[in-house]
């Protein structure tokens, strides 16, 4: 259930050798570790379990009568589902789109920000701010402020920009209704390149200067050096960025209830789940997905922990 | 020990070692930063329109081409506040500052002895510990939230902030777990024999050796802890109504069906974004740290 298991087998998780427990300095150590530990198993470890159990269940809070065993019924309505199929393929679109296009737009934000020049703090504070407009904030600002056909920002631009060569009659798109996903989208890059950014910076900024340097000074272009030295480099905050956004654009409900409330194709996972549980009220059904997307995210959250874990290895070797 | 706090060494060592090249800088230099300003100002840009809309009128704020130099008015935080519907936005924001500061603190409570027992006197295993509690942040919160909801409402605890206040403090816990660690290694094992040979005890150590050195660590942790929480919105609206209804959820219902509402929303979001904004200001070099639960220094 827990991908926890999946990461800790490769680990070897052998019984402790007998007469372990009996040290006392052993139990004093684990002691400040219980509570926490106890803490987040009942907290976020139960709730998967019972959703497990009732994900085979036939439960409508509808229908309270006919609540019963289920089998694999959920499993087949959440596979032959068009909407859940949809959602699915949705959330991929949207997670993969975010995640790339964040990352590029990072990294060439990342690669001017540590250069020198004037005003370097200030560009890098600007383009924090971002990421600090609380999600349902920023999604309402796109929504009304920028993407309203009538009076938001983007069709206001066009309209001043063709007053500006003296024409009256600006293209005024319907941004949400005509790319409904790309609007989500968009919506969500400018909130998560600060995020790629500040990881590509911090990676950046740990470069060896010295070899840098040397190489410079051999008659190393500045492509060679970005190609064969800062990229190489890069590569593990690269995919620690990567999987990091996947993780949590996997997981987005905010910007999808908010912009469109998951109309016109932009239904995601998570929003289909809500819908299922919050409107519709058939937990059954609701459970099985959630099991799915679980099990989908053990695959992505086992690389996850690779990356991350081989990070970890450095770090402890330093 | 974050190498974004660092910033100010790094570029001193390049320029000094790339004088060498200066006759070909300054040019392709100067474009370069006017790149980075251009992209900076567009990115910048919703949120400053953000913060012009709420000062303008209704009226103001609606119209196409955007009127950049209307007169500034209060008036849409005053609708904000309630001068025309009766309904306080204080509530929710009270009850998302609850939530937000006692699951941040909970969080603390539970995160430092047990990152105090992953780095200074780790168990046996520490790692499995440590990558067991990341895990359970890869999962994804809306396949735990039907039998949480289900259990609430059983127990009578659904509106209830205590029911958010639990979650959240679940929700961040691996986050802290692995930054308090990350953190609390950096305490020196030398400091700590050093401290056991002059006879010092286990709360004499805490507050005299491995304090001072993770004091601004725990702040950090604490402030993302904090934004985490302030944001949430799914469980929010799910698990709670009318009384613990919290400012992302009563966001949300604020955008009316009918009459002009864009300086308002405007105004809310601003005022709702306000104390997520001075906090990562404040911490934003410990962001990404804590956004990558540590792996990144």
């Amino acid at each position: 259930m827990s991908v926890a298991v999946d990461t800790e087998a490769p680990e070897g998780r052998a019984a402790p050798p007998p007469g372990t427990l009996r040290r006392t300095g052993d139990w004093a150590r684990r002691a400040p570790l219980l509570p926490a530990l106890i803490f987040t198993i009942i907290v976020t470890q139960l709730p998967f379990v019972a959703t497990l159990v009732i994900s085979f269940m036939n439960w409508n809070a509808y229908y309270p009568d006919e609540r019963g065993f289920a089998g694999l019924d959920n499993f087949r309505r959440v596979f032959t589902d068009v909407n859940m199929r949809e959602s699915v393929v949705t959330t991929i679109i949207l997670t993969v789109a975010v995640v790339l296009v964040s990352l590029v737009l990072g990294l060439v934000i990342a690669l001017l920000l540590d250069r020198k020049f004037r005003g370097r703090g200030a560009v890098r504070t600007m383009m924090i701010t971002p990421f600090l407009i609380v999600p349902v904030a920023a999604a309402l600002l796109w929504k009304h402020a920028l993407y309203n056909p009538e009076y938001g920002l983007l069709n206001g631009s066009l309209t001043a920009l063709w007053k500006l060569f003296g024409s009256d009659d600006a293209p005024q798109p319907e941004w949400l209704t005509n790319n409904p996903l790309i609007a989500v989208e968009v919506a969500l890059i400018w909130q998560w390149t600060p995020f790629m950014m500040l990881i590509l910076l911090a990676g950046l900024q740990s470069r060896p200067l010295d070899v840098i340097e040397a190489a410079r000074i051999d008659g190393a272009s500045s492509w060679d050096i970005f190609r064969y030295m800062t990229l190489p480099h890069l590569r593990q905050y690269l995919e620690l960025g990567a999987l990091l956004g996947s993780i949590y654009i996997v997981q987005n409900f905010d910007a999808v209830f908010t912009i469109t409330s998951g109309g016109l194709g932009t239904a995601n996972l998570p929003y289909t789940i809500y819908q299922t549980f919050y409107n519709a009220h058939d937990y059954g059904r609701a459970s099985a997905a959630g099991v799915v997307v679980v099990i989908g995210t053990i695959v992505i959250a086992t690389l996850a922990l690779r990356t991350v874990s081989s990070l970890f290895r450095e770090e402890n070797a330093r | 020990m974050s190498s974004v706090t660092d910033t100010a060494p790094v570029p001193a060592t390049r320029t000094a070692a790339g004088e060498p090249r200066k006759p070909r800088k300054p040019r392709g230099g100067f474009f370069l930063g006017l790149a980075a300003w251009i992209i900076g100002i567009l990115f910048v840009l919703p949120v400053v329109w953000m913060v012009i809309t709420s000062f303008h009128s209704e009226t103001d704020a609606a119209t196409n081409p955007p009127s950049l130099g209307a007169p500034l008015t209060l008036q849409g935080y005053r609708e904000f506040f309630g001068a025309s519907t009766g309904t306080s936005p204080w509530p929710p924001l009270a009850n998302s500052m609850t939530a937000s500061v006692l699951s941040t603190l909970l969080v603390l409570l539970l995160a430092i002895p047990a990152a105090y027992a992953l780095s200074i006197r780790p168990v046996r295993k520490w790692t499995d510990v440590l990558f067991f509690f990341l895990s359970t942040k890869m999962l994804p919160i809306v396949a735990g939230l039907l039998p949480i909801y289900l259990f609430a409402q059983s127990v009578g605890l659904l509106d209830n902030i205590w029911l958010l206040i639990i979650f959240y403090t679940s929700m961040n816990l691996p986050i802290a777990v692995w930054m308090m660690r990350s953190f609390l290694a950096e305490v020196p094992v030398e400091m700590l024999e050093a401290a056991a040979v002059d006879g010092a005890g286990l709360t004499r150590t805490l507050r005299s050796v491995v304090l001072p050195v993770v004091a601004p660590g725990i702040a950090a942790t604490s402030l993302i802890c904090f934004i985490f929480s302030w944001n949430e919105l799914l469980f929010a609206r799910v698990l709670t109504a009318t009384v613990a209804q919290t400012a992302p959820v009563f966001l949300t219902g604020f955008v009316t069906s009918q009459g002009l509402f864009l300086a308002k929303v405007c105004a809310a979001a601003v005022v709702v974004s306000l104390p997520v904004i001075i906090a990562g200001f404040a911490a934003q070099d410990k962001l990404v740290q804590g956004l990558s639960m540590g792996a990144v220094k």
